[in-house]
């Protein structure tokens, strides 16, 4: 169902509004300042509005389905078109991104990092929204891999322009590792084109991504889909970023600046779990299968790695990277299920960490701000003087430990318990296993998250920092992180909002996937 | 005597030697005005070369909507699709070549007049190159847009770099040319004939090939390796490249490499079709040229040796399809003439910011584009689209390319293919990293030597960003645009 009239459109803009913004501010002159940012703001603001009419106007009856579909040629010669759309699985990530995105601009408001000058850097957040917001509704792979890469480049030059003592390095390092991911993911899409068959065993040679889920594989051997996968885990892991893949992410972390960090937790990173859920599993079933109880394994050693990594850490900035390597592992596992259960909290988790994580960078930046370091040690008495920042502070870490009732929990619990049963095909002993491990992880998690939070808030402030008057939370603060908490007690006491959302999208993947593996 | 008034000309076609006729006498008009009006006429020499130029374009348009393939000389020389979208291609190039030397040349007070004449020649050597389907005639074309090359190398007359570069870059090329030549008389002692047509139609009768006709092969494909400049034959390249005028080394990099890649396609595809040791060669070749060439690439200083580094890599990628010529014909054949064409824009464009940047800093290191991004951003943002384009990465066009590229390796298919592909992919990761360097530079690194003035941006080499620009970025967004000429040439070079 394609739609017609002002639908039709409502996607795109989306999409595009921010680049448009960009655009404009290009030609305006940096003297205009204001101006300057006032469109960027707008045309945020402006996506945000279309993304909150969305919201209204989405079907919630048919969430399994794609929405706001537009199917037009684009690269006829291979074959690719411009197919969008949106079902419940893309809903939730669509708005966190649109959401973000301005939050990030009033946040850096008068605050833009050294050296300065904010159009380049509001011009390169808002190229990094159209790359995001174009991802999550793609429904044909040429046009997901361009809006993939799209993501790079204003993340490199945030990095490495606006980022910290090692910027150069980190910005790097975290391009060359994406960029072999996508090298090879791309090579899998090709091989997925041509190798992919119909049901009457006619090559399908489509990129269309609605076309390829109801193929799921046919047609493939089990051995080529394996290799194929392997492209668009390698693609997908790095991106996650999942153990061993993971060691350009507290880099990437610790030198970006503030809201560099925030986007790449609340959304970059998402890029690659929904890659696995939109993309990896539906069009290769079987070979998830086989991967699956490896992904599990990978997924479990990133908590504990990940969790270790937390302990051992001086800085509060990287001690926070290493929790989303942990966090992350809970979303990979919930995947490796390749059950509804596990794949529903897979998403929240998504949406959870995107929420949480992102304002526990927001605060790290604040404390950056304000006392120029980020050493543990050093910190202290945050509880002190900083109250309300002390606060938010608790509360984000009690929110990522996962405690019940708030968004954290539904991300994780779930996604250690759908362990116990996994899906078809899949051993139940070694799922057991990885369940048990897990939990042992979210020990550990509520371990360092309680340190860290003790160590930072609690007793008097630290010497050097005890006759300095601190500042607050400031207005421009609280406008940028409100959201983020309200979200957080929200979805924490009413979570169906989001797996109300998923279900019908993410039974239909698993689904599928049983079917296939009972046809074997 | 009797025998010489016994000859009978052949058949020509005038309309469709119209471009190379249009060509030749535009440089023999910029010849005339040379001699008559001398100093006077160099205020409008280069206009006129352009203007020219564009002139050539109007007889390709004419063909081209014709549509009708024309043969002379028994074949020898063909003017089909394939050969049009090359010939539009060349002139393009040359009239952006145009655009970027005018200061250059100019400042420099070298040889105004004669540049621009040795340039037209050279590009009807190339329009030539599109057009042969027979050794003879592929030779002629070559050593015609050779030879002037030679001399524009060498340019900078008082400059020993640039002497050095000249002779380097002539003696390889002759040498070169007398490989291919001995190569060429083993292929026509074996098969009695120098049209391609001919060639292969005897190579084809063999069940399996002969030690002969091996060698011959390979000492053709060995010639024109040369002229691309592929690992192990690219000796030459960088030093060539550094020590000519920068718009003579956006010239060799990309409109000479054009030429040899045409020729190279019309051999492969046509008169060496199928033969057992294309692939295996060119997969060497292939892979030989993008590893090399880019891990040499990592450790340049000299922002035009990167380039030219960069450039070997980038012809290592466009040998790739070569490599599954036989099994996926018409996608790697697409893929080249696709390559052939973004790199153009790519390449001249960021040729075109080097020549901008440089005639503010007088340098040529990388360092002299240390906090470009502070004092002329839209140079640094225009660079940046250039080196993503070289990269491949979306939405500049030279993913697209590369995409081409893969699209061709897996429509073959097999573990070779396979692997090669996997070459490609480790290659665009490494040939980042030192486009990183430039990047890094313009964006992260203080101002060089503190020097705030702005870059003057003549309108010349201007209008010369601004074309590469719009069609790097087009061709991005847009890729059935560039997508649709490579399908063309595909159509008629197969023969379908």
């Amino acid at each position: 169902m394609e739609a017609t009239g002002f639908d039709a459109w409502v996607l795109t803009l989306a999409v595009f509004l921010p680049l448009v913004g960009a655009l404009i501010m290009m030609v305006v002159p940096k003297a205009y300042e204001l101006e300057v940012k006032l469109i960027g703001l707008g045309s945020s603001l402006a996506a945000l509005a279309v993304g909150i009419y969305i919201l209204f106007q989405f079907d919630y009856g048919s969430s399994s389905e794609l929405q706001f579909v537009v199917d037009k040629g684009w690269i006829d010669i291979i074959n690719s078109r411009y197919i969008i759309g949106l079902d419940g699985l893309s809903l939730p990530l669509l708005l966190l991104s649109l959401l973000v995105v301005p939050l990030c601009l009033v946040y850096s408001w008068n605050h833009v990092p050294s050296p300065g000058n904010p159009k380049a850097f509001f011009i390169l957040l808002l190229i990094l929204s159209t790359g995001m917001n174009g991802s999550f509704i793609s429904q044909d792979m040429i046009l997901f891999f361009v809006f993939f890469e799209i993501v790079l480049l204003p993340m490199y030059f945030l990095i490495g322009v606006w980022g910290g003592e090692e910027r150069r390095y980190a910005s790097l390092k975290f391009f060359l590792y994406t960029l072999f991911g996508s090298a090879l993911m791309i090579i899998s899409f090709l091989a997925l084109f041509f190798l992919s068959k119909d049901a009457a065993g006619n090559p399908l040679q489509t990129f269309d991504m609605r076309l390829l889920t109801d193929a799921a594989g046919s047609g493939i051997v089990k051995t080529t889909q394996v290799w194929i996968f392997a492209g668009l885990f390698i693609g997908f892991g790095i991106k996650v970023p999942m153990f061993p893949f993971h060691t350009w992410l507290p880099d990437a972390h610790t030198q970006a600046p503030t809201v560099g960090s925030v986007i790449l937790a609340a959304v970059l990173l998402k890029l690659g779990t929904y890659g696995f859920i939109r993309i990896a599993i539906p069009f290769l079933p079987e070979a998830a299968v086989a991967w699956a109880p490896w992904i599990g394994l990978l997924a479990v050693i990133g908590i504990i790695y990940g969790a270790l990594g937390c302990l051992a850490q001086k800085d509060m900035k990287r001690l926070i990277a290493f929790s989303s390597v942990a966090h992350m592992g809970f979303v990979m596992l919930g995947i490796a299920t390749l059950t509804d259960f596990g794949l529903n909290a897979a998403v929240f988790g998504m949406v959870a960490h995107g929420l949480i994580t992102g304002m526990l960078f927001f605060v790290a930046g604040s404390i950056k701000e304000r006392y120029h370091t980020l050493e543990i040690s050093r910190l202290g008495g945050l509880l002190k003087s900083v109250p309300r920042m002390g606060w938010i502070l608790g509360f984000a870490t009690m929110a990522s430990l996962g405690l019940p009732g708030l968004a954290g929990f539904w991300g994780e619990f779930p996604a250690i318990l759908s362990a116990y049963n996994p899906g078809a095909g899949l051993s139940e002993e070694l799922f057991r296993t990885y369940m048990v491990i897990a939990a042992i992880g979210t020990v550990l998690a509520a371990g360092y998250l309680l340190w860290l939070y003790q160590r930072t808030a609690f007793g008097e402030p630290t010497e050097e920092f005890a006759d300095h008057a601190i500042p607050d939370v400031s207005r421009n603060e609280w406008i940028a992180w409100v959201p983020f908490l309200i979200g957080i007690v929200l979805f924490g006491v009413w979570p169906n909002l989001i797996f109300n959302l998923t279900d019908g999208v993410v039974s239909s993947i698993t689904a599928n996937v049983e079917a296939v593996v009972a046809g074997r | 005597m009797e025998a010489l008034l016994a000859f009978t000309r052949p058949p020509l076609d005038w309309h469709a030697l119209a471009p190379e006729l249009t060509l030749l006498a535009v440089g023999t008009i910029l010849t005339m005005v040379d001699i008559i009006w001398d100093e006077k006429s160099k205020q409008v020499m280069p206009t006129l070369a352009g203007v020219g130029l564009l002139a050539v374009l109007v007889p390709i348009m004419t063909l081209a909507l014709d549509g009708t393939d024309r043969a002379m000389f028994d074949g020898a020389y063909v003017v089909d699709d394939f050969a049009l979208v090359m010939k539009a291609l060349f002139i393009i190039i040359g009239y952006v070549i145009v655009l970027m030397s005018v200061d250059y040349i100019r400042d420099g007070d070298y040889y105004e007049n004669e540049y621009y004449t040795l340039m037209l020649t050279s590009l009807l050597g190339m329009l030539m190159m599109a057009s042969s389907r027979d050794l003879i005639s592929v030779f002629v074309a070559l050593e015609l847009l050779s030879i002037p090359a030679y001399m524009m190398a060498a340019w900078r007359k008082g400059g020993r770099r640039s002497n050095e570069a000249g002779l380097k870059y002539y003696l390889m090329g002759v040498f070169a040319s007398a490989v291919m030549l001995y190569g060429m008389s083993l292929i026509y002692g074996l098969t009695g004939s120098t049209s391609f047509s001919g060639i292969a139609s005897e190579l084809a009768l063999d069940d399996s090939a002969t030690a002969l006709s091996i060698l011959g092969v390979l000492f053709v494909l060995i010639g024109f390796a040369f002229k691309v400049s592929a690992v192990p034959f690219h000796n030459w390249a960088p030093d060539t490249y550094e020590g000519a005028p920068t718009p003579v080394t956006a010239f060799l990099a990309v409109a000479s490499k054009a030429a040899g890649m045409v020729a190279l396609i019309q051999l492969v595809f046509v008169a060496f079709d199928n033969h057992e040791v294309i692939q295996p060669f060119f997969w060497l070749i292939a892979a030989l040229t993008m590893t090399i060439g880019n891990l040499i690439a990592l450790r340049q200083t000299n922002i035009v040796r990167l380039l030219a580094y960069s450039g070997i890599a980038q012809g290592g990628f466009m040998l790739v399809p070569f490599a599954v010529a036989g099994q996926a014909s018409e996608r790697a054949l697409q893929a080249i003439v696709v390559y052939l064409i973004i790199y153009a824009f790519m390449n001249l464009g960021a040729f075109s910011v080097v020549l901008a940047v440089s005639r503010k800093t007088r340098s040529g290191e990388l360092e002299s584009f240390g906090g470009l991004f502070q004092y002329a951003p839209g140079l640094a943002v225009a660079m940046t689209i250039f080196l993503a384009a070289l990269a491949g990465i979306p939405p500049a066009g030279g993913w697209f390319a590369k995409f081409g590229l893969f699209r061709a390796l897996l429509d073959a298919g097999g573990a070779w293919a396979a692997t090669l592909g996997v070459v490609v992919a480790i290659n665009t990761v490494i040939a980042f990293a030192y486009y990183a360097r430039v990047l890094g530079q313009m964006w992260f690194q203080p101002i060089h030597e503190g020097d705030e003035r702005p870059v003057k941006l003549t309108s010349a080499l201007g209008s010369a960003l601004v074309i590469a620009l719009v069609a790097t970025m087009a061709f991005g967004i847009l890729p059935g645009l560039v997508g649709h000429f490579g399908e063309v040439a595909v159509l008629s070079t197969l023969g379908f």
